[in-house]
């Protein structure tokens, strides 16, 4: 950032790099975040949304059951698209539930500040995000019922998974991130609960939070253990994160199928991973900070930052379809070549058109500081996003799918309406948890925001 | 259980900065108290050492955690593939490391994170619902916005009214006696 004549200590300078508001005490970022979960009523605006979110939800539901019912045939999908929507669908969502670790494990070990007032609901988000994208490899088994079999256990039948197999690193890889993406979240909110079981007024609060508070008193020795494992569980989780990805992408990359047979995979899918992951940040701390009167905690100088990790991840991203370009003409293999083609000249061509102006074009409007300070075009952005990388999966699942070696084998895929109905339907669950959770748990992290006051008031801010 | 309703667990003293707790639990040690322990709503760089705290097993235990996931993950799966369940598919090795890393991985980022957390837990021995310094109403605050010393009644220098009249000399704002209800 350039400060141009502005000298770099100038008020103003101070003021666009809050991150936090001026004039909180521990009390007042400890009274303003409690309250929302112990005391506030029940907003109209609130009701309403959730109860749209938990009928979506409910169509989520009602989709499973007709599925586990007639089986996938009530989907699109067929020889030769056996993937179609749910795998689409669950690449999307494992790729938003990425930024959530980001933000708490990466932006924590690099000590950057911002993070504070964003990283608790962005690991909710991950949680959802995780449990989303873990229904739909589950029912597009067809014997959900059967999916234990992916897990080693001693059977009398004497068979065991292929451990060879990048679809059962996918389990290993996405339960694992589940797991410590629970632990990391639960670990952080340990300080938060006893927050809430000191401040509630009513028994029942008292007693829900003092059991999930597990007795938690404060004390310098418990603070220094919890700082030590939360530290490690950062480090932990920095690479695990990465490795999801990579082992997702794996699931394409070490089939033989053209366009998916390419290293550049891992790399750009991770980034992908990240820079919708940040757009769904943006999409829900918008309207968030809004509803709560949280402006002051989640600034402008957050959405800007946020902004621009998306601009960085997407020009990675922006390289990566590059250099799958590059390479299918590259190495000239005719597959590859031909693929590539059908991807701009193919039947499913609008569709790839339409992702290089979501994710590659429109993100280009926020080298503009204006832009990035806009927050209604922010907002229109992180939508783009999002829909461009749904797209992008689409465009790998399905082009490749329907144009493989032999025309023989050539097909079409169309989506039925319950294709629709179940991703609509994980749309809604994911709303519907975070509906509950703003009211429910403290969304914004208050004992590090405590942190923040008491190095605020020591002029250590500033180092961004 | 006993005969006795209450015993005296120790001494609080409140304070209301950071700054002010720290050089009061200093002072607490320097005066030769040994049983000390600072309440604060969050982490206060220092403080541990200032209580007499030195060393935590918590990286220990993880590292015990990913080695033990580490070795359960590879030789799991080199058990399926090599001896319980092998498969020939054109004469290749059965022991095909290479493709066993991703598991491996996982599972030592499993373990060390199940080993972080829960060693963490077992440390500070949580869950523990009660704890006598609950009893002190203005305890409630320690997750706010105050700051608690306590001198603990089993410090052999200990002694209610020496040790009360030691916290007001520290400035300590409310000096309250903790009981332990049995």
């Amino acid at each position: 950032m350039s400060a141009g004549d502005t000298p770099v200590n100038s008020p103003e300078i101070r003021r666009l790099a809050r991150v936090l508001e001026p004039g909180h005490s521990y009390e007042s970022v400890t009274d303003k975040i409690a309250s929302i979960v112990l005391t506030r009523p029940v907003s109209i605006g609130w009701l309403a949304g959730f109860s749209i979110a938990f009928t979506l939800m409910m169509v989520l539901m009602g989709s499973i059951a007709w599925l586990i019912t007639k089986g996938v045939g009530i989907w699109g999908i067929n020889i030769p698209i056996g993937w179609g929507f749910a795998i689409v669908n669950f690449v999307w969502w494992i790729g938003i539930g990425h930024a959530g670790t980001l933000i708490s494990a990466i932006l924590f070990l690099l000590n950057q500040q911002w993070r504070t007032s964003i990283n608790r609901f962005a690991e909710a988000m991950t949680l959802f995000a995780v449990a989303c994208a873990g229904i739909f490899p589950l029912i597009h088994t067809g014997r959900p019922w059967m999916a234990y079999y992916m897990f080693p256990y001693p059977s009398t039948m004497g068979i065991w998974p292929q451990f060879r197999s990048p679809l059962i690193w996918d389990v290993f890889a996405v339960s694992t991130y589940g797991t410590v993406s629970l632990l990391f979240w639960f670990v952080g909110l340990l300080p938060d609960l006893a927050t809430l079981r000191d401040r509630a007024k009513s028994r029942w609060q008292q007693v829900i939070f003092g059991v999930l508070s597990l007795g938690w008193r404060g004390s310098a020795r418990h603070w220094h253990r919890y700082q030590s494992a939360y530290l490690l569980l950062a480090g932990l989780a920095t690479p695990l994160v990465l490795s999801v990805h990579t082992v997702v992408s794996f699931d394409f990359a070490v089939g033989i199928v053209p366009g998916w047979h390419t290293t550049i995979f891992p790399p750009y899918f991770v980034a992908g991973a990240i820079y919708s992951g940040f757009a769904m940040v943006l999409t829900l701390a918008i309207p968030l900070r809004k509803a709560y009167g949280m402006e002051g905690f989640i600034t402008l100088r957050h959405l800007e930052q946020m902004a621009k990790v998306m601009l960085a991840t997407g020009l990675i991203v922006a390289y990566g379809y590059f250099i799958e370009f590059f390479m299918a003409f590259y190495s000239g293999n005719k597959f590859d070549v031909f693929l590539a083609k059908q991807r701009l000249h193919g039947p499913y061509a609008p569709f790839y058109y339409a992702l290089i102006l979501c994710n590659i074009l429109t993100p280009q409007l926020l080298w503009f500081k204006k832009v990035r300070r806009n927050i209604p075009a922010l907002f229109v952005m992180s939508l783009i996003i999002n829909t461009g990388m749904w797209l992008e999966r689409f465009v790998i699942v399905v082009i490749s799918l329907t144009r493989d070696f032999m025309p023989s084998a050539w097909g079409r895929y169309s989506p039925t309406v319950w294709d629709y109905a179940t991703f609509v339907g994980t749309l809604g669950l994911f709303t519907m948890l975070i509906f509950l959770f703003v009211r429910g748990l403290p969304a914004i992290a208050i004992s590090e925001m405590r942190e923040l006051v008491h190095e605020d008031s020591h002029g250590s801010e500033g180092h961004s | 259980m006993s005969e006795r309703r209450s015993q005296l667990f120790g001494v609080m003293g409140e304070f209301s900065t950071p700054e002010s707790l720290l050089a009061a639990t200093k002072k607490a040690r320097e005066a030769g108290y040994k049983h000390v322990e600072a309440y604060t709503p969050f982490p206060v760089e220092g403080l541990s050492e200032a209580v007499g705290f030195k060393w935590t097993a918590v990286p220990l235990i993880t590292l015990m955690g990913g080695v033990g996931g580490g070795l359960t993950g590879f030789g799991l799966q080199y058990w399926v593939a090599a001896i319980t369940y092998p498969i020939n598919i054109g004469g290749r090795p059965l022991n095909s490391w290479p493709a066993f890393i991703p598991v491996t991985f996982e599972l030592t980022v499993l373990g060390a994170s199940i080993f972080a957390v829960f060693g963490m837990l077992a440390l500070n021995k949580l869950p523990q619902p009660y704890h006598p310094v609950f009893n002190v109403e203005r305890f409630a605050q320690a997750s706010t916005d105050k700051f608690f010393l306590c001198i603990e009644a089993r410090d052999p220098k200990f002694d209610l009214v020496e040790t009360s009249k030691f916290l007001q000399s520290l400035h300590a704002q409310h000096v309250n006696e903790v009981k332990d209800e049995e």
